[in-house]
């Protein structure tokens, strides 16, 4: 991890090694460590052979929806005489989210370099790197490092002198959490409102300015160019759980743990020991009540269910969650369910973009009805109420922004139920009263 | 915090808001404003596609962004005034009233919230004398708002002031924060 602790010696360093060094942020001192190497040998293969590198590696979507990279690399179709883009997404907003902001301002180059890389297989000549607006140090660091690759002449109409045209732009955005969605992204960067488009078409055959795009997380992006470097053998090989989870994968930790930060570790690492050993455990006098291990829209584990699980795609969903995004948010005896629940369906509320009735109704009315429940007027009806909401918003709208806010709803009803009833009923919830250390 | 985190983030000029707010009109999009559109419209295939970029730029020459600042940059975009608004509305980050001179946003979403964000939000609003969430103080130097994730939960409370990013605030930071703010 590097920053704000030193990295944890069962952390395997890929992506995260040099966060904290401030000279790698520089080209000189991203060199040094071997930067652009692997852009150099990228430029001098054949597009569909990274392509297939990429999909031999396993490596998948770091965004969320964990979708195979090389597959979606593969969908843009070579010599069809449109101009191609790549758009990286650097929107990150999922609340626990926050290990792309270390990769950007501790190791801006990397992202360039990957998303040259990304650019050059799908047959792109520019890339646009989406950053939220709130981001003004990933900013900065990155506009710099696009800049010092124009002067050096990696980026430009003749690319590290492969005759190639590749251009890197960063685009801010201007708060909107739904821009993170990848369609929503795409008319955003076109100098519209932030409204997510029906799909199909998907952005592969009509994206942004309606040609052939791929949208990549910054993660995705960037674990690329190791992979171009050592091979898919190499990467395959760093899972100890099954094939279909590979590599090394960033966690962003927050809540209520000593040691909060951006950890990576091999795909399939044991979720308690990460909890416990890596993160250093609870804060003192205090216990883990719960863990949303994917940011705030992947369902609400136990610590029964957290404390069984490898960390991969498959192990997250058998554990009753999913991986989602990496964001790890711990939950302590300390906090009231129904106040973290609540609050996380007000931002889902303040976010939707209002498009579909069931999200900007459901959004507002789930949020209501959770406020109420938080401050003692609930009544034994709102329970089955949520829950019907929760129904009538899964699977039914445009984007899955309103799924997102059932999901911790529903999970947290289904396994925090008590919590909630105690103050229906009228009693108080009472923490711990312990000190913190 | 970042402590080699050096300059170079430029800071909307929010201190002539208030003249902004009562004087004629002057474009923003003269000289070199005008220089670093014409550059930004080279990276587009539309020029639409430069309306975010250039609500940002007037943003930082005038602090906000006036029904004036949106007609001007229709009228360069070939858009429509209503067009632009309709785009400036959706996004939280464009100011379109002039805020304090300090406009500060503070994260309580659950991650933060659970570490103690509410604390943090009160302890502004009490030294900055704003009275109240999204007011600004008497004299014109603080705005304080509450935000959704600002995207560095594991440094709870992050709080942004202007353009400068702060990490692990407490209650009692605030008033040590306020005294260096020239
Ligand atoms: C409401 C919503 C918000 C999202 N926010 C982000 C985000 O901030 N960053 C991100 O990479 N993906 C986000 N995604 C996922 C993207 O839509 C998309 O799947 C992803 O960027 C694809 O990249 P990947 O295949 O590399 O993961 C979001 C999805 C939804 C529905
Ligand atoms: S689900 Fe919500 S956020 Fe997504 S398009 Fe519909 S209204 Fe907008
Ligand atoms: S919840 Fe506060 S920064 Fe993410």
């Amino acid at each position: 991890m590097g920053y704000p602790h030193h990295p944890h010696p069962r952390e395997t360093t890929v992506l995260s090694k040099h966060f904290g060094e401030a000279d790698a942020r520089t080209l000189g001192g991203w060199k040094k460590r071997g930067g652009y190497k692997a852009l150099e040998k990228a430029l001098g293969m054949q597009p569909a052979d990274i392509v297939n590198v990429v999909k031999e590696s396993g490596l998948r979507g770091r965004g969320g929806a964990g979708f195979p990279t090389g597959l979606k690399w593969s969908f843009m179709k070579p010599g069809d005489g449109k101009p191609h883009y790549l758009c990286c997404n650097a929107d990150e907003s999922e609340p626990g989210t926050f290990k792309d902001r270390e990769l950007m301002r501790w190791t801006p180059h990397a992202l360039v370099e990957g998303c040259a890389i990304g650019a050059y297989a799908i047959g792109a000549e520019t890339a646009y790197v989406y950053i939220r607006g709130e981001f003004t140090e990933p900013l900065h660091w990155m506009e710099q490092a696009v800049k010092e690759a124009y002067a050096a002449g990696i980026l430009g109409k003749n690319a590290m002198g492969s005759g190639k045209r590749i251009d890197v732009h960063v685009h801010k955005g201007a708060g909107a959490y739904i821009c993170g969605e990848e369609t929503a992204l795409m008319e955003s960067l076109e100098g519209r409102r932030g409204n997510p488009r029906i799909k199909p078409p998907f952005p592969a055959v009509s994206g942004v300015f309606g040609m052939p795009t791929t949208i990549n997380n910054v993660e995705t992006l960037v674990a690329a160019a190791p992979i171009l470097l050592n091979g898919a053998d190499w990467y395959k090989k760093m899972s100890l759980s099954n094939p279909k989870s590979t590599g090394t994968k960033l966690f962003s930790v927050c809540g209520n743990v000593q040691r909060p930060g951006t950890y990576e570790v091999v795909m399939g690492f044991p979720f308690k020991e990460f909890l416990y050993d890596l993160c250093g455990g609870p804060l003192h006098g205090r216990k883990f009540k719960a863990v949303i291990p994917g940011g705030a829209s992947v369902p609400i584990q136990t610590m029964e269910e957290a404390e069984a699980t490898l960390m991969d795609y498959e192990g997250f969903v058998a554990g009753g969650s999913m991986l989602g995004s990496g964001g790890v948010i711990v939950i302590d005896d300390a906090q009231s369910m129904v106040t973290v629940i609540a609050r996380i369906a007000r931002f889902f509320a303040h976010e939707s973009c209002g498009q579909c009735t069931q999200c900007r109704e459901g959004t507002a009315w789930t949020t209501k009805i959770l406020e109420r429940i938080r401050d003692g007027e609930g009544t034994v009806e709102d329970l089955d109420t949520l829950l019907d909401i929760g129904e009538q918003m899964t699977g039914k709208t445009i984007c899955v922004l309103s799924d997102s806010c059932a999901v911790p709803v529903v999970s947290g009803i289904k396994k925090f139920r008590g919590e909630f009833e105690a103050l229906i009923q009228g009693r108080r919830f009472h923490p711990v009263t312990a000190a913190v250390a | 915090m970042t402590p080699d985190l050096v300059g170079g983030l430029e800071s909307p000029d929010y201190a002539s808001h208030d003249r902004a707010a009562h004087e004629p009109y002057t474009p923003v999009f003269t000289g070199d404003v005008k220089r670093e559109l014409d550059e930004l419209l080279t990276r587009y295939p539309t020029k639409m596609a430069t309306l975010l970029p250039a609500l940002w730029l007037v943003q930082r020459e005038r602090g906000w962004v006036s029904e004036e600042g949106m007609a001007e940059v229709a009228g360069l975009l070939d858009l429509t005034p209503a067009y632009v608004k309709g785009v400036v509305t959706f996004y939280t980050m464009y100011h379109q009233h002039p805020v304090g001179k300090y406009f500060i946003q503070v994260c309580t979403t659950s991650p933060c919230g659970i570490c103690g964000a509410e604390d943090v939000v009160k302890a502004f609003v009490r030294h900055t004398n704003t009275g109240e969430l999204g007011l600004t103080s008497p004299d014109g130097r603080f705005t304080v708002i509450e935000v959704e994730c600002l995207g560095a939960c594991g440094f709870a409370t992050p709080v942004m002031v202007n353009e400068e990013f702060i990490e692990s605030m407490t209650p009692d930071k605030v008033p040590e924060l306020l005294a260096r703010l020239p």
